[in-house]
């Protein structure tokens, strides 16, 4: 019983970094209906940044990681105006198959200059037990916990509180309208990608400590986060975190309880995905019906 | 000089052209109506001066050529365009919707500004946090003009304030676009199908017909002459 | 009808020298190149099969590697425990795929644009894996290792040369048989359930069943050249089917666009032969940075170049690319209509 506890918290940790994954790609989507196949590997190519400042610039860990949000924001713009604007008003399977490039060029190119040869990172925490009652917690997972609460309170925070928040989802919802209120819709766009990437580089420097840090590292964590979006409906934010937690859960679960479960994750998530989108496309916390395209 | 003139603007919806060479003028401070059947570019014309359609000509606000300008920058410039179908911000709060209309503002939405707007709609800070799709059609069209307010505009567009309205709530309407008018020195072009109340508030009126200005002239002169009623007015 | 037979004579040329040319390639190159081509006709038969679903029906799929997986690996297994001649599990891999895949289309149904790709994209990942998972059968992650495919008896071919022969005739006859298909009824189901769903079912077209029939039908073709696939290296492990296989079937049936015509050889050609040149490329560098054996970034750049550049290019992978085909085929002379990528 305490052993499932403690899987459970441990699924719930690494759930918020599927969650933080999966806020990326509801963000892009919830901006112009499309899922970014490439927000993981530009998170581990962010992920890479970080190592990179940590270990060649010899820079605290939680400078880096701000140094390395700040980054990856202006590259998710930088992305947008160049590479996804110039197919604005295309149809969607082509900025899906644009995105695909992007996975595949981001991929490359984060072999080429880091090398295909696992990592290890050292995240922000240390990676120390805890004792609780008769629980062992992870100073890790708590930590990570902490940090993905901070950074949805921030976005909270922005999304309602500030102008540019409130713009963001008027121009994401109602770009006609918008424009005739003086909004730039097309930057709008731009912001919200530099938000995905900004938040998916954080999940990526989360999960980094807890696997190796390698250019495939965030495949895996992709599928899940996509499983959680497709759960909690792909253009709601709650059900992206609230997807996110119950895939980490599950996850936790299959590969404890199911002999050799590691190596049969991913294609639990295949079939959370199916089953979500055979019984409710619209996920648990999604209004809309299964756009069709 | 006028504070906004239009001279030979086409306008087409793709191989649709809708509008062959309106020219008008509005004064500034003025209040000045747009009239015609369903279908003669009403909507059109105000999408032209905010640039939400294809078309050719020249536009001018306050000297400066708007015809080429992107609809945001336009709104910058001070043209507030509440849009046919009101372009309410569905999903968001009346207090959010009020704050986008601010947007342009440096400084986002001041007190002043809301004070001023919840004077001219007393029920705005009972509803402020209320999802504005579920706000009743008249309310939806009032949030929409209070929306424009926010924005402190120069110049308004609205088209067809009255749809769908209660008489005695289009008599409120129009009372407060002419204090909008007067007390805050806004210029107001209003497309209406309700021709009589809109000639009451307006100084000027233009009657499009099939996409081009039939007949102008100020509101006193449409009114009298027996063939425009007959003929365009419809009373 | 005039059309026909004014172009009929062009095609038989075309005919006559493509078969010489497909006939004598081996002659004219060696080993190593017969061996690559051998690898292009296989990519040539996957992407038919990725055409028929993607081009002619209008369903995206990034799991075609995966159903190259259950090809390759029923002949492997099948020929590891049964000792079967491996020519015959050809067909077996291409029926077994071809279930998987009707079974897969049956929930791929209800799926449309974004979500079919997201579904598919998380059966090529997840296929690994599951093949590591279950090493009785698979032998894990070492793989299968089969005896090499001789030429049959009597026949005085090189190994490569038999490898070549047999996937491009059957590439050849898949070919045909997807030629005859497009311009059956069920065909013009298909095409009319891309052009739109609901005109479709309003003349009566079953969208349950062509669109599973699709979705099995590429999985079928997606077995077969799988199946070569494996016969050809002798080998299989679950890298070989990765996510990067089925990506690179997309990039081929991007570059070739859509229509059963040269575009899939092209697809092909670039799949088989840019991981080679990538590989050459080592001598390319910037700095310290090596590009040599990294054939993704190209992949990559390359998609998005053409979705760019040649939006007609990629007219495959979109709906309206389809009347745009016709109109070059039909009016030679008439205008251009609007690209498919608005810019
Ligand atoms: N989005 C559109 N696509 C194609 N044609 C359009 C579009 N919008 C308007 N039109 C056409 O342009 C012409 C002018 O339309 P417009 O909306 O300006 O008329 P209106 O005067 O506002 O009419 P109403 O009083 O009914 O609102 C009409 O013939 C209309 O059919
Ligand atoms: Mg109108």
């Amino acid at each position: 019983m305490l052993s499932l506890i403690q899987q459970v918290i441990s699924g719930i940790a690494t759930g918020g970094i599927y969650a933080s994954l999966a806020l990326a790609l509801v963000l892009v989507y919830r901006a112009m209906d499309v899922a970014n196949f490439a927000q993981g590997e530009m998170a581990t190519f962010s992920t890479f940044i970080s190592y990179s400042l940590i270990e060649y610039a010899h820079i605290d860990f939680w400078l880096a990681f701000v140094i390395t949000i700040l980054i990856s924001f202006g590259l998710g713009v930088v992305i947008e105006r160049a590479l996804i604007r110039p197919f604005e008003g295309a149809p969607v399977l082509t900025l899906l198959i644009v995105t695909l490039g992007l996975f595949t060029a981001f991929n490359g190119v984060t072999g080429l200059i880091w090398g295909y040869v696992f990592k290890s990172y050292r995240g922000g925490f240390p990676d120390q037990p805890i004792q609780f009652g008769g629980l062992y917690l992870n100073t890790q997972d708590l930590g990570v916990l902490g940090v993905v609460l901070v950074m949805l309170l921030l976005l909270y925070l922005f999304f309602t509180r500030t102008k540019a928040g409130l713009a963001m989802r008027a121009a994401s919802l109602y770009p006609d309208s918008s424009r005739l209120l003086g909004v730039r819709v097309g930057w709008m766009l731009a912001l919200g990608w530099g938000l995905a990437s900004a938040v998916g580089a954080v999940s990526g420097m989360l999960v980094a400590p807890i696997i190796f840090l390698d250019p495939n590292m965030m495949q895996a964590i992709l599928l899940f986060a996509f499983t959680a979006a497709v759960l909690g409906g792909i253009e709601s934010v709650l059900g992206a975190v609230v997807g996110g937690v119950a895939v980490g859960i599950l996850m936790a679960l299959v590969g404890t309880y199911i002999p050799g479960g590691q190596d049969l994750r991913l294609a639990f998530g295949l079939i959370v995905i199916v089953v979500v989108l055979l019984v409710r496309p619209a996920g648990l916390f999604g209004r809309a019906t299964v756009k069709r395209v | 000089m006028a504070l906004l003139e239009l001279s030979d603007v086409h306008a087409r919806y793709g191989p649709i052209s809708a509008l062959h060479g309106v020219s008008l003028g509005v004064d500034e401070g003025a209040i000045v109506a747009l009239l015609g059947a369903n279908g003669a570019g009403k909507t059109t014309t105000l999408r032209a001066i905010s640039s939400t359609v294809r078309k050719t000509g020249e536009i001018t606000f306050d000297g400066h050529d708007i015809s080429r300008r992107a609809p945001e920058d336009v709104a910058r410039l001070g043209i507030a365009h509440v849009p046919e179908g009101r372009g309410t911000l569905g999903q968001l709060t009346v207090w959010e919707n009020l704050r986008m209309g601010a947007y342009v503002r440096r400084g986002g939405a001041s007190k002043v500004d809301y004070d001023r707007v919840c004077g001219y709609f007393s029920w705005i800070p009972a509803r402020r946090n209320q999802v504005a799709a579920t706000l009743s059609g008249g309310e939806q069209q009032m949030l929409a003009i209070a929306r424009a307010l926010m924005m402190r505009p120069r110049l308004l567009l609205l088209d067809e304030p009255s749809l769908g309205l209660a008489p005695i709530v289009v008599q409120e309407i129009f009372k407060i676009i002419r204090a909008v008018n007067e007390q805050d020195k806004v210029t107001v072009l209003v497309v209406e199908q309700n021709a009589s109340i809109a000639l009451q508030a307006a100084a000027h009126a233009y009657v499009l017909e099939v996409g081009k200005v039939a007949v102008s002239g100020t509101s006193a002169e449409l009114q009298k002459d027996e063939a425009v009623r007959r003929s365009y007015l419809g009373y | 009808m005039r059309r026909l037979s004014r172009t009929r004579p062009e095609l038989i040329g075309l005919a006559v020298v493509a078969a010489v040319v497909l006939i004598g390639l081996p002659t004219v190159t060696n080993q190593f190149f017969t061996f690559e081509f051998a690898k292009v006709a296989i990519f040539v038969t996957a992407l038919i099969g990725l055409n028929l679903l993607t081009g002619y029906s209008g369903q995206i799929s990034l799991g075609n590697g995966a159903f190259m997986a259950v090809g390759g690996y029923t002949t492997a297994i099948l020929v590891q425990r049964t000792g079967i001649p491996y020519w015959t599990t050809i067909p077996v891999a291409g029926i077994l795929a071809g279930v998987v895949g009707f079974l897969i289309g049956i929930p791929a149904l209800r799926l449309t644009g974004v979500y079919l790709a997201l579904a598919t994209f998380a059966l090529a990942l997840s296929i690994p894996p599951v093949l590591n998972h279950f090493d009785t059968f698979t032998g894990g992650h070492g793989g299968i290792v089969m005896a090499p495919a001789m030429p049959p008896l009597g026949l005085d071919l090189s190994q490569e040369q038999w490898l070549y022969y047999l996937c491009s005739g059957i590439a050849l006859v898949l070919f045909l048989f997807a030629w005859g298909i497009v311009r059956s009824r069920t065909g013009r189901a298909f095409m009319a359930i891309r052009d739109s769903e609901t005109a479709a079912v309003a003349s009566g077209i079953s969208l349950a069943y062509y669109k599973t029939l699709a979705f099995g039908l590429s999985a079928a073709y997606a077995g077969v050249a799988g199946s070569l696939l494996a016969i050809a290296t002798s080998y299989v492990n679950p890298d070989t089917f990765g996510l990067s296989l089925s990506l690179a079937l997309l990039v081929g049936v991007v570059i070739g666009g859509l229509g059963l015509d040269f575009g899939a050889v092209l697809g092909s050609l670039l799949v088989v032969w840019l991981p080679y040149y990538a590989e050459k490329a080592s001598g390319l560098q910037i700095g310290s940075l090596s590009f040599g054996g990294k054939p993704d970034i190209f992949y990559g750049a390359l998609l998005i170049l053409i979705l760019f550049f040649a939006p007609h290019g990629a007219a495959g992978l979109v709906q309206r690319g389809w009347r745009w085909y016709l109109l070059r085929r039909t009016a030679a002379r008439s205008p251009l209509p609007e690209p498919v990528v608005e810019r």
